[in-house]
């Protein structure tokens, strides 16, 4: 009859679906070595290098899967805390508060350098020089026009058109927003003073996007609309960015040398946590950040911890010749090497 | 036997229970069906005290004043819920409108006027838009509704009425007005539904008596089937209003995820629901998180008045045959 | 008219909805996992798998909750309790999507420390609660008096009754009750949020994280990659036609209903 039909039907399929659950599955999978899944969450700022590295690193040990789910610093500083994750991702610096909170220490292991570049949506996509002024500006809502004068001044060979600036900022604690603000605080005393720094501020103006992804696609799709991104999603979705005043006084858009020459001014403590905004090298790009993977010292899991180890070491080895490709800048040989040190204090 | 078990009203099978001695099965059987109605009870009391425990700390600090503050700020640690308050009640309510002269229409139309062969498409299409999920209606927002409204709607907005506040501001497609539209759109097959039951509920009499006063069709239906059914369309605007007091996903996708408080509709908020979706897996704070919670309170606290009051109008029964709301 | 006005919205948003999902649909969307990111290719197996397993866990929760309960305020109850667990499940099934999630938050992803199977699919599981009580409870409501009489006066047992009789009389309407609640929450993302937490790869324990479809259709659509884009469509296209499978599955039952039972 039709109730005990259906009545199979309905179990069928959730057998199915608990079966599946339950079971292994999926290809290259080795018979008797155990699987171990490392689960991560945080920035979106790395997150095409990292999900790189996922892939790549499944061809190195294909008993490690590594889960990476990018939804903001502010989410991987607050999962590890709450121990919730195996590894957190941020670009902004975990601040003393919350590092006290946390039950275990935590280690700050530098991976790569990148820039927020600011892109932005105009008709003829020109080639725009903005300085700190004009950006804290735009930002703080005093500047509210393309055609401003603010900006006029710095680009005299292009025609910008009347329109509105739609300001996109970030909706989530975003790392990619700690680099940028913290960049704003440095040169605009007013943005210090009434916004600060930190993943997530009191924007003045502006609609917010979840992620790095979210602002590119909103500048994508806004007319008149500009945000602050990391390079790797400006140049995938060939955006056009600006170049930005540095404090030498140059005009200086963002590569990897640029990002590179920044790297090489900043001062790098023991614990790994710096800030190189506003650099003072010639060739250097000021809105410059490391983004950073956030480990307990002491491992919960034997197995785990041994298999994020080894995870860490290739990805300051073998993973830094993909950050290039990436329009990441690779850490110098020296940094990576005291990282590398760092990495060997962390028991399991 | 008792009166109920001759009417069937609904529900109360139980007056030959007490004819039996209880046996073990028996027995055993009541106990389980027993606890499995009480757990609902205690679901309802392990939600209830989640959220408020999880919304001391922000009570404790803030008070009353939560409700009122505008400023949102994780990095001073200053938090006041009026931009989510305001962004959910502004986009559900003018969602609500924007929906309810369109669904009495059409169940109005669908009750009293529709020929047969038009009438059971149109319900079961109206049926399968309730059937599209929120994030459906979200991703279909985000590449074909807001670019829309961006391009052509807005502008002639702003540009005719940029002198009202609730018009200013440029240039953003995902706004409050985007949330109420795409709610509007998401409430419509609810209360067309159910204000077609009402009206159906209106027995002929009432028609047929307006029709022997000489009233035309188009009287009829106002004097004798909106007057009478007034109670029932106030409930079904109510129900419809609770769904959209608790749209998240596609609230999120389009209203541009602003905590900054701001009157115009053209400009991009929050509501209580988008709020909490979009912070709450990264507080880092104890009363970043438990600021969020007392949102979630908050909103709860508010869609169950509402859906109280639905029930209140249209009957305990009317307000139960439409899951979700 | 005004008709015209409502069924144009629902007639844009399928025609984009078939249109873009269509033309995105293929095998590979069911056999590949997703790719790094930025790079095109790779599939939604995962999510459509996640999803799957997410409602059979949540019928594992709903299921019984929801059918035993109905049975015991259709058949057993006192008055007040009655009273107490309808209002008690209406006021559930009015409690936003987003609330659940937070709730399902602290109440297990914190405690286990992890985002797991189990919590996506106890999230799901409340949910479905309020939908298959009240829906069991009416559908044993509809079976008439006279039945459970005459098995009374054969000298069956109660429980056996409620069982082999009410129930199964009743059980075409309450099967539809679950595949309605399994329809409504196929769709929900909020609850998942924060705690399926999504998964680039097969979930291989419950107790990990997962993924699922309107989470991936989610994190897809807000990215700026139009491949992704074109896979949240198709995915969107995948989850609207479940529910429709579902609903459509609920028409065909309970056609012919109401008054005639299953004879």
């Amino acid at each position: 009859m039709k109730v005990k039909i259906a009545e199979k039907i309905l179990v069928g399929i959730l057998g199915v679906a608990l079966a599946t659950g339950c079971g292994p599955q999926g290809k290259g999978e080795e018979k008797g070595s155990e699987q171990v899944l490392i689960n991560g969450a945080g920035a979106t700022f790395p997150n095409p290098i990292y999900s790189k590295w996922a892939a790549e690193y499944r061809q190195v040990d294909p008993s490690v899967s590594i889960n990476y789910q990018a939804n903001g610093s502010g989410e991987g500083q607050k999962d590890l805390q709450d121990r919730i994750v195996d590894f957190g991702a941020t670009d902004g610096p975990m601040s003393d508060t919350n590092l006290a909170k946390a039950p275990g220490k935590i280690l700050h292991i530098p991976t790569v350098a990148g820039a927020d570049a600011l892109t932005y949506n105009l008709p003829g996509s020109p080639a725009l020089q903005l300085d700190g002024a004009a950006i804290a500006g735009i930002f703080l809502g005093k500047i509210t026009k393309w055609n401003d004068a603010g900006i006029a001044a710095q680009n005299p060979g292009i025609a910008l058109p009347a329109m509105d600036i739609v300001v996109v900022h970030r909706s989530d604690g975003s790392g990619t927003t700690y680099i940028f603000v913290d960049y704003l605080s440095s040169v605009s005393r007013e943005w210090e003073t009434k916004v600060g720094r930190d993943v997530s501020v009191k924007w003045p103006v502006g609609q917010g996007a979840k992620g790095n992804e979210g602002v590119t696609e909103e500048v994508k799709q806004i007319p008149g609309s500009i945000g602050y991104v990391e390079l790797v999603y400006a140049l995938q979705q060939k955006l056009p960015y600006a170049s930005v005043k540095n404090a030498a006084g140059h005009y200086v858009a963002p590569t990897v040398e640029s990002v590179a020459a920044a790297l090489a001014t900043a001062k790098i403590p023991d614990d790994f946590r710096f800030s190189m905004v506003n650099p003072p090298g010639e060739k250097a790009y000021p809105i410059s950040g490391a983004t950073w993977l956030l480990v307990y010292q002491k491992q919960a899991n034997a197995l785990k911890g041994r298999k994020l180890v080894e995870f860490l070491k290739w990805a300051e080895t073998a993973g830094q010749t993909m950050a290039g490709p990436l329009s990441y800048a690779p850490l110098p040989d020296d940094l990576a090497k005291r990282v590398l040190n760092e990495i060997d204090t962390i028991s399991y | 036997m008792n009166a109920s078990a001759i009417t069937g009203k609904t529900g109360s099978a139980t007056p030959l229970a007490l004819a039996r001695p209880g046996k073990g099965g028996d027995a055993a059987f009541r106990l389980l069906s027993w606890l499995m109605g009480m757990m609902v009870l205690v679901l309802l009391a392990v939600v209830g005290w989640i959220l408020c425990h999880g919304s001391r700390f922000a009570i404790a600090k803030f008070g009353w004043q939560f409700l009122v503050h505008t400023n949102w700020n994780p990095v001073e640690g200053d938090f006041g819920a009026l931009p989510f308050i305001y962004g959910t009640f502004v986009s559900s309510f003018l969602g609500l409108l924007i929906a309810l002269p369109l669904s009495l229409g059409t169940a109005i139309y669908l009750a009293e006027l529709a020929p047969g062969w038009v009438r059971q498409p149109a319900i079961s299409m109206i049926e399968m838009l309730s059937a599209i999920p929120s994030v459906v209606f979200g991703l279909w927002g985000i590449f074909v509704l807001v670019p829309w409204l961006q391009a052509g709607p807005y502008p002639a907005l702003a540009k005719y009425f940029g002198f009202v506040p609730f018009f200013q501001g440029g240039g953003y497609g995902q706004c409050m007005l985007s949330a109420a539209v795409i709610i509007a759109i998401m409430i419509l097959p609810i209360i067309t539904s159910i204000s077609r039951e009402v009206f159906r509920a209106v027995p002929d009499s009432q028609r047929e008596a307006a029709f022997a006063m000489g009233a035309t069709r188009w009287e009829v239906t106002q004097l004798a089937v909106l007057r009478y059914s007034a109670r029932g369309i106030f409930g079904a605007a109510m129900l419809g209003l609770g769904r959209a007091l608790g749209e998240t996903m596609a609230v999120t996708m389009v209203i541009g995820n602003s905590d900054q408080f701001s009157m115009s509709l053209l400009k991009p908020g929050n509501t209580l629901a988008s709020g909490i979706a979009n912070e709450f897996a990264e507080t880092t704070s104890e009363i970043h998180r438990s600021a969020l919670f007392e949102l979630g309170l908050m909103l709860l606290l508010v869609t169950v008045a509402t859906h109280l009051l639905a029930r209140l109008l249209i009957g305990a029964a009317g307000a139960r045959r439409h899951p979700g709301a | 008219m005004c008709a015209g006005v409502v069924i144009a919205p629902l007639a844009l948003v399928l025609f984009y909805l078939i249109k873009a999902g269509a033309s995105s649909l293929d095998p590979h969307f069911f056999t590949q996992l997703p790719k790094p990111v930025g790079e095109a290719g790779g599939g939604m197996a995962n999510a459509v798998v996640g999803s799957l397993t997410l409602l059979g866990l949540g019928g594992l929760v709903g299921i019984p909750i929801g059918v035993l309960g109905g049975v015991y305020l259709s058949e057993f109850g006192t008055r007040r309790m009655k009273w107490a667990v309808r209002f008690a499940a209406d006021i559930l099934s009015g409690t936003p999507s987003i609330v659940w999630g937070i709730v399902v938050y602290a109440l297990v992803v914190l405690p286990m420390a992890g985002y797991s199977a189990y919590a996506g699919g106890l999230a799901l599981g409340f949910m479905m609660i309020p939908i298959i009580i009240r829906t069991t409870e009416e559908m044993l409501a509809l079976v008439p008096n006279s039945y459970r009489e005459a098995a009374f006066a054969l000298g069956i047992p109660h429980w056996r009754i409620v069982l082999n009789i009410t129930l199964k009389m009743a059980g075409r309407g309450v099967i539809t009750g679950i595949l309605l609640a399994a329809a409504r929450v196929a769709g929900e993302t909020a609850p998942l949020l924060f705690t399926a937490f999504g998964n680039s790869f097969w979930c291989r324990r419950l107790s990990e994280p997962i993924a699922a479809l309107p989470l991936q259709i989610y994190v897809y659509a807000i990215s700026p990659y139009d491949d992704w884009h074109r896979q949240a469509w198709a995915g969107a296209l995948v989850l609207i036609m479940f529910a429709l499978a579902l609903n459509i599955g609920v028409r065909v039952m309970t056609r012919g209903n109401a008054p005639r039972l299953a004879r």
